[in-house]
Order: structure tokens, then sequence, then C-alpha cells
């Protein structure tokens, strides 16, 4: 097996990153908020990930970068345990969210998704109204406790996901009737406004159009001041725009995982190397 | 006899030409340039052959359908005086028998005497040239066409033409016979419905006969009561179906919907591998099967529970209910309707079942994503984006569940009676039909006809629930395509 190259491990018992992305130099330390180590998947027999190790940092946005089938979204799925619903599947290793084990048994997955939500690569709005879509969390989750509770919810929801002013007047038609963008933008609504402390977001604009996903990213630069967020994406100046940290998987292994400036800048591994710069992929 | 033997001839004949027409053209593609040859020289067999075979074939086919009918009609060209002084009914007695003597087949009981007798021979020798006259005529016109069709598309093969082109037209035109034939007989079905039924209206008032309380067609029998007011009342009958189509769907929805729901959110591929299947045999079960299985084990089984509930309760403070519960018999609406929603719970569940797996997975994902159970997402998500869906499975259902027969036949009963007591025996307008219509039945009598009238109001109805069905079906299917 090449040598796998995973700052945590080279950090030791205590790695702590400190994000050199120019936007956010001399920021604040970001405490790590995912802790996942030697980390395997099986589907069926064949192994999809192998022995990934990486921390993901509190407030702040991870890429996870790499050509198709490398296993980042695999990876991404076993932080919410959607893996689970895979016939077949098997996660092995520990993820740690906060320190406690996702993987373990006291833990309910269907709790765990409250506090973990996702955003998927194509637009899924329920074939509901937008704000029943919004409300949709709060609803089966039993958050708020009167109408005007939940309408607050879902009004700040949207607002959050930059929504609200396209959509305050017409809450109550189809949320399958908005553009691709607008609906991409409704599902994130739709995962804030349960308070979750993690947003997965797997190539949430590879189905959107250039001006849909810029407003995307600058919603994403937006919510990383309160959420921490993984994204996998195809889009390289995608992951140089919105995130912090970046990790390269090739083959169902972590190549190597940094501060996304330097991953760009200077990769110490040299398929990174290749990838970032488009040799293939 | 002597068509299927012309009709191997044509075969062969046609056969022959095919390689005759394809030796040509492969004589032919070899002295020019490769690739300048326009069709295959199969193509050009297959034309050759098509126009040698296929019109002499429709033409002998045609001679064999409808000689009979041409023969009978120039029988009747010159009738003799004997013959014109009978009745209109003697005389098609007279013809039938002439013919019948003709071709050595089973005449009527009639005795021709005196110049009757002279007349039906005279009439069946003719019967019997003509007949000849008839198959050797179409024989003969065969060929012709046939050495015509043959020598109209030999010379046409050469590099340019375009047999293929021809060929595939050929065949775009027996493809159509084919849809048209279909199309056709359902059309021919309806017209027999309508024609009938007409009749029928006539006789008896079709207010009468979709509002009147009365189903009595027995009574109609008697002259003195020949189609009396209300005797034709088909509201018990549709009260019957209805009431047997509400409990087999009671049985029928919630079992084929939960079961649909199980097999497509729940299952595991391996369980859905062999559950599925299983379930489907269910479908593949002949209904007669069902019926006997109502009739002879269901009955008996839900009487004998009836009536032992019944001997509990009776001196008891619901002793009248007790008394009726002791009395009821085999034939019953529940014992019927029961055994038909067993039956038509492969019918919704696979429908659902298809309809549920159309939802796409990225809305389930999405809905477990956000912390849902398995449940709530059927319940919130896939259900309602299902919901168009299932409802047409559903309305399908109802619109067997109203045409099927043998369980009803089987084990419903026949006294018509307006009632939604599910323990009491009812009748259903298809058990009515095949009551009607079984055994000896003169044909003009308003007993027999309304059998037409009963099956029109069941075409309609089960023909604009179907529409319905298949419109929701088509609009759920372009949301999500």
């Amino acid at each position: 097996m090449p040598a796998q190259r995973d700052d945590s491990q080279a950090h030791g018992s205590a790695p702590v990153h400190i994000t050199v992305d120019r936007a956010h130099a001399g920021g604040p330390q970001h405490a790590i908020k995912i802790r996942a180590r030697d980390v395997n998947v099986f589907y069926g027999d064949k192994q999809a990930l192998f022995d990934v190790s990486l921390d993901v940092p509190e407030k702040a946005v991870t890429a996870l970068i790499g050509p198709s089938g490398c296993g980042k979204s695999t990876f991404l799925r076993c932080i919410n345990r959607m893996n689970d619903t895979i016939p077949g599947a098997t996660v092995r290793g520990r993820i740690e969210l906060d320190g406690e084990d996702v993987n373990d048994r006291a833990i309910d997955p269907v709790i765990l998704r409250g506090r973990v939500g996702m955003v998927f690569q194509k637009p899924n709005p329920f074939p509901k109204t937008i704000f029943e879509n919004v409300a949709y969390g709060a609803r089966i989750h039993g958050l708020t406790t009167s109408k005007s509770e939940l309408e607050a919810l879902v009004e700040t929801s949207l607002k959050k996901a930059g929504l609200w002013g396209e959509v305050a007047d017409r809450l109550h038609q189809p949320g399958t009737g908005l553009s691709g963008g607008q609906q991409q933008r409704l599902v994130i609504a739709r995962a804030i406004a349960v308070s979750p402390e993690v947003i997965l977001m797997d190539e949430p604009c590879s189905a959107l159009d250039p001006i849909a996903t810029a407003r995307i990213e600058e919603l994403i630069d937006e919510l990383r001041n309160q959420y921490c967020i993984v994204i996998v994406t195809h889009s390289m100046a995608q992951a140089a725009r919105v995130s912090q940290k970046t990790a390269f998987f090739h083959l169902g292994k972590l190549v190597e995982a940094g501060p996304t400036g330097e991953i760009f800048t200077n990769p110490r591994d040299s398929r990174t190397q290749d990838y970032i710069t488009g040799r293939f992929g | 006899m002597l068509t299927w033997i012309a009709l191997l001839a044509l075969f062969l004949f046609s056969g022959a030409t095919y390689a005759f027409g394809r030796h040509k053209a492969q004589r032919l593609a070899s002295t020019v340039k490769s690739g300048s040859f326009h069709s295959l020289p199969g193509y050009h067999g297959s034309y050759v052959a098509l126009w040698a075979g296929l019109p002499a074939a429709l033409i002998v086919l045609a001679a064999a359908m409808l000689g009979g009918r041409m023969e009978a009609a120039l029988l009747r060209a010159d009738p003799p005086a004997a013959v014109s002084a009978l009745t209109p009914q003697g005389q098609n007695v007279f013809y039938d028998d002439a013919r019948a003597l003709a071709h050595g087949s089973q005449a009527s009981e009639t005795v021709y005497a005196g110049d009757l007798k002279t007349a039906i021979e005279a009439k069946a020798a003719q019967a019997k040239r003509l007949e000849q006259l008839i198959q050797y005529g179409a024989l003969a016109a065969g060929v012709v066409v046939g050495l015509a069709g043959l020598a109209l598309a030999y010379p046409r093969i050469g590099p340019t033409f375009r047999a293929r082109n021809r060929v595939e037209g050929w065949i775009a035109v027996l493809f159509l016979a084919c849809a048209v034939t279909a199309i056709l007989t359902t059309v021919g079905i309806v017209g027999s419905l309508v024609w009938e039924s007409w009749r029928f209206f006539q006789s008896v008032s079709p207010v009468d006969f979709l509002f009147g309380t009365q189903w009595d067609p027995q009574i109609a029998m008697r002259s003195d009561q020949y189609a009396s007011k209300g005797a034709f009342g088909a509201v018990p009958l549709f009260a019957g179906t209805f009431l047997i189509m509400m409990i087999a769907m009671l049985v029928a929805a919630p079992i084929g919907l939960y079961s649909a729901i199980y097999l497509s959110e729940y299952a595991n591929p391996l369980t859905r591998g062999v559950v599925k299947p299983l379930l489907e045999i269910l479908a593949g079960v002949p209904t007669v099967v069902y019926g006997f299985f109502a009739a002879l084990t269901v009955g008996p089984i839900f009487r004998e529970a009836f009536n032992n509930l019944g001997a509990l309760l009776i001196g008891g403070p619901l002793d009248s209910l007790g008394i009726y519960l002791s009395q009821v018999q085999n034939q019953m609406a529940l014992v019927a309707g029961a055994v038909m929603g067993i039956m038509l719970i492969p019918f919704v569940s696979s429908l659902s079942d298809d309809i549920m797996n159309a939802v796409p997975h990225s809305l389930r994902d999405g809905s477990l994503a956000m912390g849902a159970t398995r449940s709530e997402t059927v319940k919130l998500v896939v259900l309602p984006a299902a919901l168009p869906g299932i409802m047409a499975a559903m309305l399908l259902a109802v619109s067997r569940a109203i045409g099927e027969t043998m369980i009803v036949t089987m084990a419903a009963g026949l006294q018509a009676k307006t009632t939604l007591n599910p323990l009491d025996t009812v009748t259903t307008v298809t058990v009515q039909i095949v009551t009607l219509l079984t055994g000896d039945q003169e044909f003009d009598s308003p007993k027999t006809l309304s059998a037409f009238g009963l099956g029109l109001t069941l075409f309609v109805m089960t023909f604009i629930l179907n529409v319905i069905a298949l419109r929701i079906v088509q609009k759920y299917r372009e949301q999500y395509d």
C-alpha cells in the first residue's frame, strides 16, 4: 500500500488544524468536529474505502475531491450513517462526532441524522409545498410547539438559505415548481431547519448552471460561520473557492489532506499534483 | 379442403418466386460495382414473393369466407313459383334445406312434396354447381393474379429498384392489418352490445331499467306479464355488485397496499425475490378455483361461525340478532366479497409496488437524511408522491371487481335484493347475465335481451373507471419522467 499521508497522523495524538485559507488567514483555530479513524467500507465483497483517517474542523468548509469512484461520497455517507440504507454495505472503523462514535449501538441513526444534515447531488424537494418542505424536519422531530413558532422557523431557515425573498409570497406552492438552483437552496433550508451541527453536501452544484452554482457557493460561505460543512465536489475550482480544508481521495484511499491553500499550491503527493493540474480524473 | 390445398400451393409458388427473384438480383448485382445495387438480393426475392403470393392468397381466402354467402344469394336469384308462394320463413327453410342437401349436411325435418320436391332438387343441384363455380373461379382468379403479380414484380428487379423500401411498406401494412383487427373486433363487440341493448330498450324503457327496484326477469316469461313494468329494474343488481365490490376492496385495498409497501420499502432483495413471485401466483389462480374455494370452503366456515355466534346470543339481550345469525346461509355477499378481495390482492399490490418504485430514490434518501424513520418516510413522502398512481391501481381493481363473474356466480346467490347487509344473499350484474344467457334461450325475448342491457351498462361503467385510472397513471408518469 502506498504511503498514506494524513496530517492527523502526522500531528500525533492531538491533531489541531489551522486553516491557512487566504480569506481566513490568521483566523481562529478550529476545533475538530468529526474525527474519522481507519474507516473501511464494503459494498458486499467490494471494498470502497481503505483505512481512511481524517479530521474535519468545526465551523469551516472541508472539501473532498478526487476522481469518480474514489470513495469521497462513500465517506460522506458514513458520517450520517446513510450507508445503513444501502443493502450489503458494511462500515468498519471509528467516526467520532464530538468524541462519540456514530457507529456505536447507543447512537440512534435517526437522531444522528437530525444532527448531521445532508444535501444531495440532485435537488430532491419533497412533492409538498415550499412551507411543508422546510417544516418537514420540525414536524417529524417535534421541534416546534405552535403554528407561529413553526412559521418563524420556516422563515428564518429560508432566510438563512437566501431563498426567503424569492418565495415569501408563494410558500404554499409546490417546492417542485422552483428552478433547480432554488430547489437546491430549498433543500439546504430544509436541512438547516432542524439546526444540525454538520451539513454534508454531496456535489450540491453538479446539476446546476453557473449562476445558480455561484449563488450556492456564496451561501456555503455564509453558512460556514455557523456549521461544520463537508462538501464533495468534482470541481477543483469550487473546492478552492469555498473550502478551508481539502482532502484528496484516490481509489478508495485518502491520499492527502490539508489546508486548501497548501493542497492547491504545494501538494505533497504526486498524485494530488497530477489530479489538481488535470493530468487525470 | 380445396382452399387449404390452394393455399399450400400458393405458399410453395411464392417460395419459388422468392428464390427466383433473389437469384436474378444476385446475378445482376455481380455485374455492377459493389455497393451500387440498391437493395440486398433477399429484399428483391421477398418483393417478388409478396406480389406473387399475397394478393392471390387474399382472393382464395375471401372466396372461402364469403363463398357460402355468394352461393346463397345466387341461389335465390330466380325462385320457382312454388317457392315464391311460401312464407318468408318457409323460404328461408327451403333454401337452407336445398344447400344442406347439396353439401350433405343436416337438413330440417320439413317434408317437401310435388312442385316443391322438384324445386328443391333443382335448387340443390344448382347449389352444388354454384359452389364448384365459386371455388374453381376463385382458384383460377388466384392463379391469374399470382402470375400477374410475378410478371409485374420480376422485371422490376434492377440496381436502382428500391426493393428494401417496398418490402418495408408491405411489412407496415401487415402490422397495420393486425392492429386494425383488434380495433375492429372491439368495435364489433361494442356494436353488438349497443344493437342488442337498443332492441331491449324498445320493450323496456331505459328509465325503468336503470331506476327500477325490482328485478325478476322470469315474470316476463308469462305472456300476461310480458315486459311488465318493474320486472327489469336493475337497481338491485347494481346494489349487489356495489356491495360485493365494497367488501372486496375493503379486503384488497389495505392488504394489497400494505404488502406493496412492505415489498418496495422494507423487504431486502432476497425476501422480495421470494415474496413477490409468491404473491403473483395468487394472480394466476383461475377465478373458477376461487369460486369453488368460496362456495365450498369459505362459505360453510363463515356460516358455521355466524351460526355458532348466533346460538350464543339467543336468549340474551341481542336475542333477535342471535336468531338472525343462526339462520345465515352459505351464500352471502361477505363470502363472495372476501374471496374476491383475496383475488384482487396481487393485482393491487403489484401495481402499487411498481408505482412506489417509480418514486425517485432521492426523495427517500432526502427524508431519511432528515432523520425520518422508514415508516415516516413512507407515510410523509413516498405515499403522497405515489398517491395518484395508487388511486389509479385501486380504480382498476374496482373495475375488475365489478366485472368479476365466476366467484359471485358460485358464492353470492341468485336473489336480487337491494341491501347493504353483507350476510344476506345478493346477486350481481354479471351473475344475472350468466343465468340469462346460459341454457336454451330465445334471442328475441326481453328476458334474454336484458342481458345485453346489463352488459352495456356494465361496460360503460368499467370503461369510465378505466379511462379515469389510465388518465391518472399517465399524468403521474409525466411528473417523474
